[in-house]
């Protein structure tokens, strides 16, 4: 894999709509004069949010906005994996392969996808409906596997519920979010394990002679043990 | 001031100091690759990791603050093999193509590998590989080599002012670049291939063009600007194979300019290397003994005010001072070192000066530049405003057409009405000035070099005067000069005598027929066409526009073929070497005309170089003092008059292309190409 770059086909412009620039102007108030470029983060996602990628033409109004050299905001923009610099499909899919969600069968919650939508990672379906990728750890490691779609988790996803998902969305509705199995965040699955006695009655007593006898006995036994001749 | 021992050698060291700093006080080489001391610190090569006692891991020497009391070993069991596992890191990507590699003999990590480097690598992986960027027709890369210091980066932002280099993406795949195939359009941008610890940014000019081991290195003065840089001349045989900067704190720093280092492919071509006699309209190739016998039939007899000389922009003090000295024996008084007319008074020192010195401009608060783009006429020097700028509460103002001076500075108008403004007060700029700790005020030749030049330079003498740009211990007033020779000229009084004609005198009399007999040494900036039917002596070393229209042509050394003085800007005389010798029949230029003068019967009275210098000090006694600045004493110059409300035109059009070196030269017409011309007139025959 090489670096990061922008995609071939650019759009001619960029504006921010009248909301993001709104937005983008509250973030930039937040900053002290000469330190606008610290809002270059948040700028960018709205930018992604707006067009669905970070095109080059927003790069540079985002760079004149905040005055700072383009290549400075190229550098955010091509460090972040989350910036899309090419343009992905309405529903984008972001299957997270890292160690804890590879060793809990991310493999197949890809291969799911790939089958489901005939495309590759990285790739967008020729409707441009759906688009998938690979992504490194989402922080979500509890709950794995875990994929990213839009701004939600889907997570504990199997290859069953993941063709549900695709299936949903294809339909245009929006599944709920959250564990495919019905955990309550990142709870244990099934019963409690530990800490199953109820928390509001008194600790038991303990009985320490009890205790103090069998330790000595344990003690003596395995002096005894030592002391016998060998076999 | 903290004290600390680093390795056993106890030191004491300024606040905000780093331990590097402090083990280089110490005596005690840590090596690094990222650190410079001239680029902010970044730390990211870990190759100058120590150990300090008490401190849990290895710290990077280069970004930790020196403490009072810490201890530091730079030789320990642990600091030699956290770097050993640095170097084996920087290892794994870097390519082992050092036979191929121009840095090799020269390179950081090549020798640093040879202290701290395995005997094989522990990496059976593919070794990662970079795309190669354009950064113009300078700097060759090759970034699979690079160890991402981003000391370039660093460079690009903080020292050269052009923000367009930089590292995208991270991890394995970081690279650095420019912002999407953008060239380096910087007049600096050379001075990246010095910064570059290891092969990825490369000489373009001189690539496989030699070893380093194989070039003879002799240290000289650039004449290409009037800043006098400092340079290594690297030769092999009697070819200039490249230029590099030499450290000098007052002057260059360790910078060079781009023109300064690669225009010596034009030492080259188009060289005059045997003398040439015009025999009917045509120039034929000639003996010096036929050269000789034609300047002196046309020259003996002849009354000195139908002679007249004109010296060039690249000429040394000697062999001005030896033509002056011919002139004044044939009895002419029409000398001019002057091509441009600008209107520099030789008799007060501090009128034609940097009186600041370019160290100086350090210390201003204020600057206003009139007609001039420092940019263009003097990289290096812009480059120490840049630096004053970013140190913050610089403010500057310019009068001249709008231009990127890489820092921020007001456009007050094209408009010389505007120098009249502020010399009475009437501007706002004059209270800037005014209310500044210390201000300073540059003239270019854009502004003297005019009708007008002179009541302009009483103009910047009254804003001097009256906003305070005089005072103890600070001298505000500057003239950046364009041309290595013209301080010397001016100190050693190549200006026309009692009722000498200077440049356009010469030109309007020549053009007339009253000037029979022009001496151009080096000259090539004159309009040529004026030279009507004059007898035009032409000595230099290209064949460049003044030869085009000899009669006889001297062939001369160029820069680096003589031993020479130079006089920059500030009025710092300083003493070029010889590293190869002039080509074919040519010949260092004083002795030229010390044999010319023999012919024509008034042999001057020196021998040899000593001698020659020893009167000219005699003569100009400003020359005794070699790599010092003399500060000149303030006086009364310039032509109180009407200053016309016309626009500035700066003086370098094409910064790549000034003088007959930079004209010959292949490399600055592929920078003209892609640079001035934008690239914009390629056609579809190209390539």
């Amino acid at each position: 894999m090489s670096a990061r770059e922008l995609a071939k086909d650019q759009p001619a412009s960029f504006a921010f709509n009248a909301e993001y620039l709104e937005r983008a102007k509250k973030v930039i108030a937040k900053y002290p004069a000469g330190r606008q470029a610290s809002a270059v983060i948040p700028l960018l996602d709205f930018a992604q949010r707006q067009e669905g990628w970070v095109t080059r033409p927003a790069i540079e109004a985002i760079a004149k906005m905040l005055d700072m050299a383009a290549i400075r905001v190229l550098e955010v923009a091509t460090f972040y994996t989350m910036f899309n610099l090419a343009p992905v499909g309405k529903t984008h899919i972001q299957v997270c392969t890292s160690l804890s969600c590879a060793v809990r069968g991310a493999g197949d919650v890809l291969k799911t996808c790939k089958d489901k939508l005939g495309i590759d990672a990285g790739d967008v379906t020729a409707d441009k409906a759906f688009s998938l990728i690979e992504v490194e750890c989402s922080g979500a490691c509890v709950n794995a596997p875990v994929v990213q779609i839009g701004d939600d988790y889907y997570e504990d996803v199997d290859p069953a519920s993941m063709a549900k998902l695709i299936d949903a969305f294809k339909r245009g509705e929006t599944p709920k979010y959250g564990s495919m199995i019905g955990r309550d965040g990142s709870a244990p699955a099934g019963e409690p394990i530990t800490l199953t006695e109820d928390p509001t009655k008194p600790i038991p007593k303990q009985d320490l002679a009890a205790a103090k006898a069998a330790f000595e006995k344990a003690k003596a036994e395995a002096a005894a043990k030592a002391a016998a001749p060998k076999a | 001031m903290p004290k600390l021992t680093v390795d056993g050698i106890a030191v004491e060291v300024p606040p905000n100091a780093t331990i590097l700093q402090a083990a280089e006080q110490a005596g005690v080489e840590i090596p690094r690759f990222c650190y410079h001391e001239r680029l902010s610190i970044a730390g990211n090569c870990r190759m100058c990791l120590v150990d300090v006692e008490k401190s849990p891991k290895p710290v990077a020497s280069c970004a930790m603050p020196a403490a009072e009391g810490m201890v530091v070993h730079t030789r320990s069991d642990r600091a030699n093999k956290a770097r050993a596992g640095v170097m084996e890191f920087l290892l794994i990507n870097h390519p082992l193509d050092c036979p191929i590699c121009d840095q090799g003999g020269e390179c950081d990590l090549q020798d640093q590998a040879m202290a701290y480097g395995a005997d094989r690598g522990r990496f059976h992986e593919n070794k990662r590989a970079v795309k190669d960027k354009d950064l113009g027709p300078l700097v060759a890369t090759t970034m699979t080599r690079c160890i991402h210091c981003t000391r370039c980066v660093r460079f690009a932002t903080e020292v050269a002012g052009v923000p367009e280099l930089g590292a995208v993406a991270r991890g394995e795949n970081m690279e650095i670049t420019n912002y999407l195939g953008q060239m380096l359009s910087s007049e600096l941008s050379g001075n990246v291939v010095d910064l570059c610890p290891v092969g990825a940014l490369t000489n373009k000019p001189y690539a496989f063009g030699g070893r380093p081991w194989e070039l003879r290195k002799t240290e000289s003065i650039d004449v290409m600007d009037a800043v006098g840089t400092n340079i290594r001349v690297d030769a092999r045989e009697q070819r200039v194979m490249r230029v590099l900067p030499r450290i000098h704190e007052d002057v260059n720093e360790e910078w060079l300019a781009d023109k300064s280092r690669q225009a010596c492919d034009g030492l080259s071509n188009q060289r005059l290397d045997r003398p040439y006699v015009r025999k009917n309209g045509k120039l034929t190739e000639a003996t010096w003994q036929e050269a000789f016998a034609a300047v002196t039939a046309k020259v003996r007899g002849l009354p000195g005010a139908k002679v007249a000389a004109i010296a060039g922009d690249l000429c040394d003090a000697e062999s001005m001072f030896a033509l002056k000295e011919l002139m004044t024996a044939l009895g002419s008084t029409n000398i001019d070192c002057r091509q441009d007319g600008a209107a520099l008074d030789a008799r007060n020192r501090a009128s034609y000066i940097f009186n600041t010195s370019i160290a100086g401009i350090e210390q201003a608060d204020a600057i206003l530049i009139i007609g001039s783009n420092p940019r263009t006429e003097a990289p290096i020097l812009n480059a120490r405003i840049r630096k004053r700028y970013l140190k913050g509460g610089l403010q500057v103002g310019v009068i001249g057409p709008q231009v990127d001076l890489t820092y921020k500075a007001k456009n007050l108008g094209n408009d010389a009405g505007i120098v009249s403004q502020i010399a009475s007060g009437s501007h706002e700029f004059a209270n800037v000035l005014k209310n500044a700790k210390k201000p300073m005020l540059i003239v270019g030749q854009g502004a003297l070099a005019r009708a007008d030049g002179a009541q302009i330079l009483a103009a910047a003498k009254q804003i001097a005067d009256s906003c305070g740009l005089i005072k103890d211990g600070w001298n505000g007033f500057n003239v950046l000069h364009t041309a290595a020779a013209r301080v010397g000229g001016l100190d050693l009084g190549f200006v026309p005598g009692n009722g000498g004609k200077d440049v356009r005198g010469i030109l309007d009399g020549a053009s007339k027929g009253e000037i029979e007999v022009v001496y151009l040494l080096g000259a090539d900036e004159i309009d040529s066409a004026k030279l009507g039917k004059a007898f035009v002596i032409y000595q230099g070393h290209h064949g460049d526009r003044g030869a085009h229209r000899a009669d006889v042509i001297l062939p001369g050394a160029a820069y680096t073929e003589k031993d020479g003085l130079y006089v920059n800007t500030e009025g710092r005389v300083q003493a070029a070497l010889r590293a190869v010798f002039p080509p074919g029949d040519a010949r260092e230029d004083w002795t030229i005309i010390r044999a010319l003068s023999e012919s024509l019967g008034k042999a001057l009275p020196f021998d040899n170089l000593a001698q020659l210098r020893a009167r000219l000090r005699d003569a100009a006694p400003t020359f005794a003092t070699v790599d010092k600045v003399q500060p000149a004493a303030w006086g009364a110059f310039g032509t109180a008059g009407q200053v016309n409300a016309t626009p500035f035109e700066y003086p370098v059009k094409n910064y790549y292309m000034t003088d007959p070196i930079s004209r010959a030269s292949r490399t600055m017409a592929r920078c003209t190409e892609a640079f001035v011309m934008g690239g914009a007139q390629k056609t579809g025959t190209d390539g």
